[in-house]
């Protein structure tokens, strides 16, 4: 009898064209997304060891980090350094073959949002894209991770990347996750278990019922934030879920092959008797609102709690982190998290940039007015979410609330386009990273979920979503 | 990429906790289609005011540390974005090495492609290294990366561990491509054996 094997080993297994002793497994990549700002030194150097990109065909690109959100500027880009890096992508794919989803095509968007959209991304695949947030796609059971521009370069001349075997952990959410919570605030508040490194190492699979009725859009928030604790990459097993999200969608097999893909995706779950590395378990019906204070994801507590003071801290050196992330984020030690009020709040980017993060959010402002002392911006997460979203009139509901309603990109999630916070301006975000100055130099950014942002945006400070007057 | 034996140098603490890449190398110049040029951003957000010029309190703005080729850091160095300009920016600053407890695994590849050594050591000698560099700079350290032995001229010695197959690569400064390239008939062969696989909808 075969030996079990976990999810990541049968996708791991199925993709290893060598493996030598003492030297990094050789992996066959199934799926390369490649984005304007991680790649045009990958083709440079390829072009300089006249090399060729082996599989155009299982390549494709987009654009997404540097775009201007205005639907004038993003076809007459003023900024010149950004507007040549979106024309040297181009000439690449042109070059070499490569599909690319551009600007004006309805397939533009974040790279992490168009690849299942678009029925790229599907179970048992390897997935790489030189960004980190290419875990995102391990909602499919597909292996998913994020590479540096060198291995873009490798990817693009031999379809391999070398690594080494990753350990393996699963992460058992029980119970459902209570009305006002989402799978956003499940992920933050498993990295601020587990710590920013907790993950490092490991490949993480999320199991449980808390888990399985989850939606799609949902698994791809849980398995995006994977890197903030630091794991290679994050995995859910494929279920009905997973194939009734793909079926139809352009680039998901059809007909015959989607009966034998669907027979061979049924196979990839972990095997009964398969062993982890490591298992951790949540009890997932507890869960609250969770919001950052911090300077990294890990920095957090519930909506109810308080941001940290110095003496709680361990030892000498996560005092000291401590103590520079309230300077830095301008709090006092062991305020009520409640009590932060707002200038800025931004709904997008590959986290929570999706049709149902957009529902989410609107369900929360309709009928309300956005604070007068607070500014926000929507920004779908692609082309074809911003066309449904306008669809279903959401677009409505933010702009009669008083928010912004942009063209999608990356945005204010990193603030490589127009859109970035002055210094010291505070933001709730649905994005991923609250870094020192990520959303703008001196920017001061709290990771919230949608609903939670949307909440803040009205209220003009953090409130606790589960007590929300809903309209209509 | 440059071969990595034998480096005596100046060590510069940054004794931080989850120094992410956004700090290494803060996206604002992260636009150019080049691999040069980041150097002189490397850390942009604590070396610079909003108004370009220097903070001296930043440590690598202090006469000491200015020319340092080892820098010592606090533990999971390098989290966050997988942007390889990181390890380019630390590498064209000057660096040839980071000391630190550990560190975040897509810098770990960016870094080895670069010819960056990373060493792990325990947090207690990381400090030790940290404040030697602190209270008596310059303080230089000799890496040798073929006997593994980290040794300072006033009898500090320890040995590290590093990857076998990295440190082959680092010692003869191998291309990771050329390398797979060699490997060509049985990236065929897989290809062949999964045809049906890798065949697309529209
Ligand atoms: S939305 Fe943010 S995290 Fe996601 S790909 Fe864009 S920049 Fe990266």
């Amino acid at each position: 009898m075969e030996k079990s094997k976990t999810l990541f080993e049968k996708v791991w297994d199925s993709h290893t064209v060598m493996q030598r002793e003492g030297e990094p497994t050789l992996l066959y990549i199934d799926l390369h997304l490649v984005h304007e700002v991680t790649s045009p030194q990958a083709f440079a150097g390829l072009r300089l060891a006249k090399r060729q990109v082996r599989r155009p065909d299982l390549t494709f690109a987009t654009i997404d980090h540097n775009i201007p959100t205005t639907s004038d500027e993003r076809f007459h880009i003023k900024d010149q350094i950004a507007a040549q890096q979106i024309a040297t992508l181009r000439r690449n794919c042109e070059s070499a073959g490569i599909p690319l989803f551009d600007v004006g095509s309805g397939r533009q968007g974040i790279v992490h949002v168009i690849g299942p959209e678009l029925g790229l991304t599907q179970p048992g695949m390897t997935v790489v894209c030189g960004d980190s947030h290419t875990s995102t796609h391990g909602a499919f059971g597909a292996l998913a991770f994020g590479i540096g521009t060198s291995e873009v370069e490798h990817v693009l001349a031999t379809q391999c990347v070398a690594q080494t075997k990753p350990r393996s952990m699963r992460l058992t959410v029980s119970g459902n996750l209570p009305e006002g919570t989402s799978s956003k605030d499940l992920v933050l508040d498993i990295i601020r278990r587990l710590g920013t490194d907790g993950g490092t190492g490991f490949v993480i699979e999320y199991a449980g019922e808390a888990i399985r009725s989850l939606t799609m859009e949902e698994r791809m928030t849980l398995c995006n934030m994977s890197i903030e604790c630091g794991a290679r990459a994050g995995m859910v097993a494929p279920d009905q879920t997973t194939f009734t999200y793909l079926h139809g969608r352009p680039y998901a097999p059809s007909g015959n092959a989607w009966t034998e893909a669907v027979n061979r995706w049924q196979q990839l779950a972990t095997d009964e008797s398969a062993q982890f590395d490591r298992e951790v378990s949540i009890d997932g019906s507890r869960l609250e609102p969770i919001v950052t204070w911090g300077t990294n994801p890990g920095m957090a507590a519930p909506i109810t709690g308080r941001v940290a003071r110095p003496d709680e801290a361990r030892d000498a050196s996560e005092r000291a982190a401590i103590l520079a992330a309230l300077e830095y984020m301008g709090l006092q030690p062991g305020m009520r998290i409640e009590d932060i009020s707002l200038d800025r709040v931004f709904i997008g980017s590959c986290t929570n940039g999706r049709l149902e993060d957009l529902r989410a959010a609107a369900k929360v402002l309709r009928g309300h007015k956005i604070h007068a002392s607070v500014t926000a911006l929507v920004v779908p997460g692609s082309e074809s979410v911003k066309h449904e979203a306008e669809r279903e009139g959401l677009d409505r509901v933010f702009i009669e609330a008083g928010a912004e309603w942009r063209e999608p990109g990356c945005s204010m999630c990193l603030g490589m386009n127009p859109d970035i916070l002055a210094p010291k301006q505070r933001c709730a975000s649905t994005s991923n990273r609250n870094f020192e100055g990520r959303q703008g130099r001196e920017g001061r950014t709290h990771l919230v979920s949608p609903a939670t942002a949307a909440a803040a945006a009205v209220a003009g400070h953090f409130v606790d979503v589960r007590g929300w007057h809903y309209k209509e | 990429m440059e071969p990595f034996r034998q480096h005596r140098g100046t060590v510069a603490p940054l004794l931080r906790e989850n120094i992410d890449t956004d700090q290494i190398i803060p996206k604002q110049h992260l636009k150019s289609i080049e691999r040069t040029g980041f150097g002189a951003h490397l850390f942009s957000g604590w070396r610079f005011h909003g108004d370009g010029t220097p903070r001296h309190d930043f440590v690598l703005n202090q006469e000491h540390y200015r020319s340092a080729s080892i820098l010592v850091a606090g533990k999971n160095f390098g989290c966050g974005s997988s942007r390889e300009h990181a390890a380019w920016a630390l590498s064209e600053f000057g660096f040839r090495a980071i000391i630190a407890p550990s560190y975040a695994d897509i810098f770990r590849t960016n870094a080895g492609n670069n010819g960056l050594l990373l060493i792990e050591m325990e947090e207690p000698l990381v400090r030790r290294i940290a404040e030697q560099a602190q209270t008596k700079p310059p303080y230089e350290l000799t890496i040798d990366l073929e006997a593994q032995t980290i040794t300072d001229d006033f009898g500090f010695s320890e040995t590290f561990a590093v990857e076998t197959f990295r440190r082959h690569r680092l010692l003869h400064g191998l291309d990771e491509i050329g390398m797979t390239l060699l490997r060509e008939a049985d990236i065929s062969r897989f290809e062949e054996r999964r045809r049906t696989f890798l065949q697309r909808g529209t």
